[in-house]
């Protein structure tokens, strides 16, 4: 964490001294940012049920989001709410994982990266909801049961995919080898966690993988899909160095906010 | 004003306030009032003397809230109640098992299977038997998870041929 290009990015967020906001300004932005990509596929998707389908685990994850970046801006006590938060930090600011900034790519792209991550997440907000933080825990609570819908709608569909058509197994394969190497900033930890963990707030994701690497393997096996080897893993969305991705996103989502300062309706 | 009169005027705000608080209605599913599906979480008088409704979203993205909210603060007003507030809170997450009896009979009615009760985090992933609510045939199908709304997925009975919402377990 002492390379250039990181410091330069920390410099502009005001919570650095802050390890709630920074590790709750991540959560939230995760769910933002995967919320806006899979809003991009309502009129697109395969069926109209995946249209309503993939809809809906948006609006779950930009509610969360929602929670998450009021509680961030209460946190902090510096005047900014959830839409300052939102609408008014360029990509260096936000913290998400580069995973979740990922173009959506083919249906299997979709669902594989969508897997990835409700893998992850079911466990962790399971973990949460028992954080010594009454509001993040109230949060968990809330997300845990709405992932377990994602996981199992990721799962079932990445099943059909990898044991489905000579084709579609193939683009399943394709979207899990090129993921593959962006699951390791899931597990990632640096001094605004471990002073979390320490105090109980937030559980070590390092004792989380046991179960992702079960529930992966499971589904993969159903699906006859390979699971890629382990080896280099793409880092530095957590601490504001992203994908050109980002910006494209934020430049569609911020338009109004900058534009029109304060727009309100 | 006299000791024992104070009380009793509290008291028949709070009933008031309470009986129209209970008659606001979700905007999607509208045959289940706030109160049916446990939206409703308590109407107390606050310190400053504004009556507070206390509200919990039933999914974290629920579009209904802000409706909600609104309705609620109209539905005072019409009862006679100006200074309101309505407060959103997320701890303890709202279940399906809050569903009232008479809200699963309702839902029944309209045409929206009701959750299965008393499921809990087992019922998330377990095997879903849902009964047709049209003709009350066990052998149905899972057609998406993911419904008209957050809260319901699309079912399809196999006997009757009729689709059918299912409120789904939370």
């Amino acid at each position: 964490m002492k390379s250039g290009t990181c410091e330069v990015a920390m410099t502009a967020t005001a919570a650095d001294d802050m390890p709630l906001v920074q590790f709750t300004l991540r959560l939230a932005d995760n769910a933002l940012v995967l919320g806006h990509r899979l809003s991009e596929w309502c009129g697109h998707a395969p069926t109209l049920e995946e249209d309503i389908g993939l809809a809906n685990i948006a609006l779950d994850l930009i509610g969360q989001a929602r929670a998450l970046y009021t509680y961030a801006g209460t946190a902090e006590g510096r005047g900014r709410d959830e839409d300052k938060l939102a609408y008014l930090r360029d990509a260096p600011q936000y913290r998400n994982i580069l995973l979740v900034e990922q173009p959506n790519g083919d249906f299997a792209a979709t669902i594989v990266r969508q897997l990835l991550f409700a893998a992850f997440m079911a466990p962790f907000w399971r973990a949460l909801s028992a954080s010594k933080d009454a509001t993040l825990a109230a949060i968990a609570a809330k997300a845990e049961k709405e992932t377990a819908y994602h996981l199992r709608h990721a799962g079932e569909w990445l099943i059909r995919l990898g044991d489905g058509t000579e084709e579609s197994h193939r683009r399943a394969q394709a979207a899990l080898d090129e993921f593959w190497p962006y699951s390791g900033e899931l597990f990632e930890t640096d001094q605004v966690e471990r002073a979390l963990i320490k105090t109980g707030i937030v559980v070590d994701p390092a004792t989380l993988k046991a179960e992702w690497d079960r529930t992966l393997d499971d589904i993969l096996a159903e699906a006859t899909l390979t699971r890629p080897a382990a080896g280099w893993m793409q880092t530095g969305g957590r601490s504001g160095r992203h994908s050109e991705h980002l910006g494209y996103i934020l430049a569609e989502l911020q338009f109004l906010q900058r534009a029109y300062p304060g727009a309100s309706w | 004003m006299s000791a024992t009169m104070q009380p009793v005027g509290k008291s028949d705000i709070l009933a008031r306030a309470e009986a129209a608080a209970a008659t606001v209605v979700d905007p999607e599913i509208p045959v289940l009032t706030i109160a049916d599906l446990g939206v409703l979480r308590a109407v107390r008088i606050a310190r400053d003397g504004k009556v507070e409704v206390e509200i919990t979203p039933t999914y974290s993205g629920c579009p209904a809230m802000a409706t909600i909210a609104l309705e609620i603060e109209l539905a005072l007003a019409k009862a006679g109640i100006e200074a309101t507030r309505v407060v959103t809170v997320l701890a303890p997450a709202w279940s399906t098992d809050w569903m009232s009896p008479e809200g699963r009979r309702k839902l029944q009615d309209y045409g929206i299977a009701p959750p299965l009760k008393n499921t809990g985090r087992r019922g998330l992933f377990g095997i879903d038997a849902v009964a047709c609510p049209r003709c009350g045939s066990a052998h149905t199908e899972r057609l998406a998870e993911f419904g008209s709304t957050a809260c319901k997925a699309l079912w399809r009975c196999l006997d009757c041929r009729e689709p059918f919402d299912h409120f789904k377990c939370h």
